[in-house]
């Protein structure tokens, strides 16, 4: 268990710039999930910590020990691919050992590792099949297991889920955030999915060609975005002009539909997404978007109502 | 499932001409190779010319002879593929263009022009001696022509492309994440190597290797011009057999021998091959 800390990173590929000063400081145990849009360079800064790739500047720490320049192999990083890489010609349990054989562990101890490995998951019945027999969430679980059997100082995932689908993705989740929570490891996730950052996340770090936008709780980033990318990648935000020429975010769970005493519109579209409803709104010529609970009688499209927020739930971004 | 069946009677109609030809043009001229060998001078069924085959030493020593070359050959193959087809999947795909172009290029050059070009670059006042002479390596030309050395050389260089192709589509396939992986789980490159890139280039290199090697099996031309007649190997035995004596039957006898050497070849191949996929 290791802390990582990233001084002043860049990485430049000609003129384009995949990284650009980034600095930061991950805490032992804690699970950050670097997040952006693609091309951000967030797959860039991954494969830097993990050696896989030399930054143009700045120095990478882990646990206090300058890893900046030495290859892979001497950083003991946990790695999990979003094509998830595992060895084709290789069992489900060779796999799994592979980072044990290199590290020469005694045959019992590497049995009981990868078995205990595969426990953690559950995937023990599948240990002698091979990769390609194997469904994509079952592949996406030895991946995970043979990235941590030999206990590196940090996890790194690449979109691990980003090949799964969306009921699946959210289950594996789950079992991600526990397995990590259990195990204790310092992790670092890389996703373009706003909502995968938000559930899993300690601190996500907000990524935009290659220079920091926010780093924050998943909370903190998505109430008080810093500016107007953050509050527009992470989830829906509504602009509104504030005193002074300034512009605030509200997001659209805070706007409450009523009858009359705020900003007349009308509604445009409804959406239905189960237990809630998002109503497109338009006050004006500026758009709304609100998200209302599910209950009772919702507006229909053309239906005249009234926005009213509090000035509290508005944060100013720029 | 009738109507299927009726569906694919009624392809099959489509079929049928051109099975008859293939039958008739290819599979009969077999049927009448092999029936031959057992085809007595004095009419009737004989066994003879198998009999022959293992009497007259000559079969069997040529028999010997060209399966000794072909596997020197196929490794000479090899060694010389693998770490170019291995060289080739690292260039920018612009080399690697040039480079493909440079295996495939003497594709379309006749083998009979390269066969008689590798007489121009090693014979005695040739290039290549020429070369060793003058850097004083040798005093005295060394011969690489009417020998076995030159017969693998021009092998070699006839056969390259049909091992270096196959095996280089598969390198390429390879996601050098595979690598990547190994590399963070601790990996040196040599492990790398040996456990990741060679194990899944394996089947490629086998197929190819083999492909090579039945084709060095029945390979005339190169050892007939760079061997001059001093290494024999079936093809040329089966060629004087034909065109000088002519004995017909012994050659099919000959040819029969060589077909169920290089089946039974293949299915040790094959059965090696389910074994490793299994």
């Amino acid at each position: 268990m290791t802390d990582i800390r990233l001084e002043a990173i860049s990485k430049h590929y000609g003129a384009f710039k995949a990284a650009d000063n980034v600095d930061l400081a991950v805490a032992q145990g804690e699970f950050v999930t670097i997040l952006g849009p693609s091309g951000s360079g967030k797959t860039t800064l991954l494969s830097l910590i993990a050696g896989l790739n030399q930054p143009t500047t700045g120095r990478i720490l882990i646990g206090g020990r300058d890893v900046t320049g030495s290859p892979p192999q001497q950083r003991n990083v946990g790695l999990v691919f979003q094509s998830y890489a595992l060895f084709p010609h290789m069992s489900v349990f060779d796999n799994v050992a592979f980072p044990l054989r290199v590290r020469k562990t005694p045959p019992d101890a590497l049995r009981a590792k990868v078995m205990a490995a595969l426990e953690l998951v559950q995937l023990q019945g599948l240990a002698n099949r091979r990769p390609a027999q194997l469904s994509g969430g079952q592949q996406q679980r030895v991946a995970l297991a043979r990235a941590f059997v030999f206990e590196p100082d940090i996890l790194l995932l690449d979109e691990p889920l980003g090949a799964l689908d969306r009921k699946l993705r959210e289950e594996l989740q789950v079992e991600l955030k526990q397995l990590q929570r259990r195990i204790g490891v310092t992790t670092i996730l890389v996703t373009h999915d706003q909502e995968e950052a938000l559930s899993l996340s300690d601190r996500v770090m907000v990524l935009d060609r290659g220079q920091v936008q926010q780093i924050a709780a998943p909370q903190e980033a998505y109430l008080r975005p810093a500016n107007k990318f953050v509050a527009d990648f992470l989830g829906i935000a509504n602009f509104v002009q504030l005193p002074g020429g300034r512009e605030g975010v509200i997001r659209p769970e805070r706007i409450r539909l009523a009858a009359s005493g705020g900003l007349a519109a009308k509604v445009v579209e409804a959406v239905y997404l189960g237990q809630t409803i998002r109503y497109h709104l338009d006050a004006g010529g500026t758009g709304f978007v609100a998200a209302a609970p599910f209950v009772g009688q919702p507006h229909a499209i053309g239906d005249s109502v009234s926005l009213t927020w509090d000035e509290a739930d508005v944060w100013p971004v720029a | 499932m009738a109507a299927i069946l009726a569906e694919r009677r009624h392809g099959f109609g489509f079929v049928t001409p051109l099975l008859v030809v293939m039958l008739a043009a290819f599979n009969l001229p077999i049927l009448y190779m092999l029936a031959l060998g057992f085809w007595s001078k004095q009419g009737g069924f004989t066994t003879e010319h198998y009999a022959a085959l293992l009497d007259a030493p000559i079969y069997l020593r040529v028999l010997a002879n060209t399966l000794r070359v072909s596997v020197v050959a196929m490794l000479v193959n090899i060694a010389i593929g693998y770490p170019l087809a291995y060289w080739m999947r690292g260039l920018s795909p612009r080399a690697q263009f040039i480079a493909l172009a440079c295996v495939i290029t003497p594709f379309w050059i006749s083998v009979l022009v390269r066969t008689y070009a590798w007489i121009v670059v090693l014979g005695n006042n040739g290039m290549v001696n020429r070369l060793l002479q003058w850097t004083g390596l040798t005093d005295s030309p060394v011969s690489f022509l009417y020998n076995e050395l030159g017969v693998m050389i021009g092998m070699a260089n006839v056969l390259l492309p049909f091992l270096v192709l196959p095996l280089f589509a598969a390198m390429l396939r390879i996601d050098d994440r595979l690598m990547q992986a190994a590399a963070s789980m601790g990996a040196p490159p040599s492990t790398i190597f040996l456990k990741v890139f060679l194990p899944l280039t394996l089947p490629a290199l086998a197929s190819g290797a083999l492909l090579v090697f039945i084709l060095c099996l029945g390979f005339y031309v190169t050892p007939a011009i760079l061997g001059g007649g001093k290494v024999p190997m079936i093809s040329n035995l089966l060629d004087f057999l034909i065109n000088q004596i002519p004995r017909w039957e012994q050659a099919s006898a000959l040819s029969t021998l060589l077909l169920i050497v290089t089946l039974l070849i293949f299915a040790a191949y094959r059965a090696l091959d389910r074994k490793v996929g299994a």
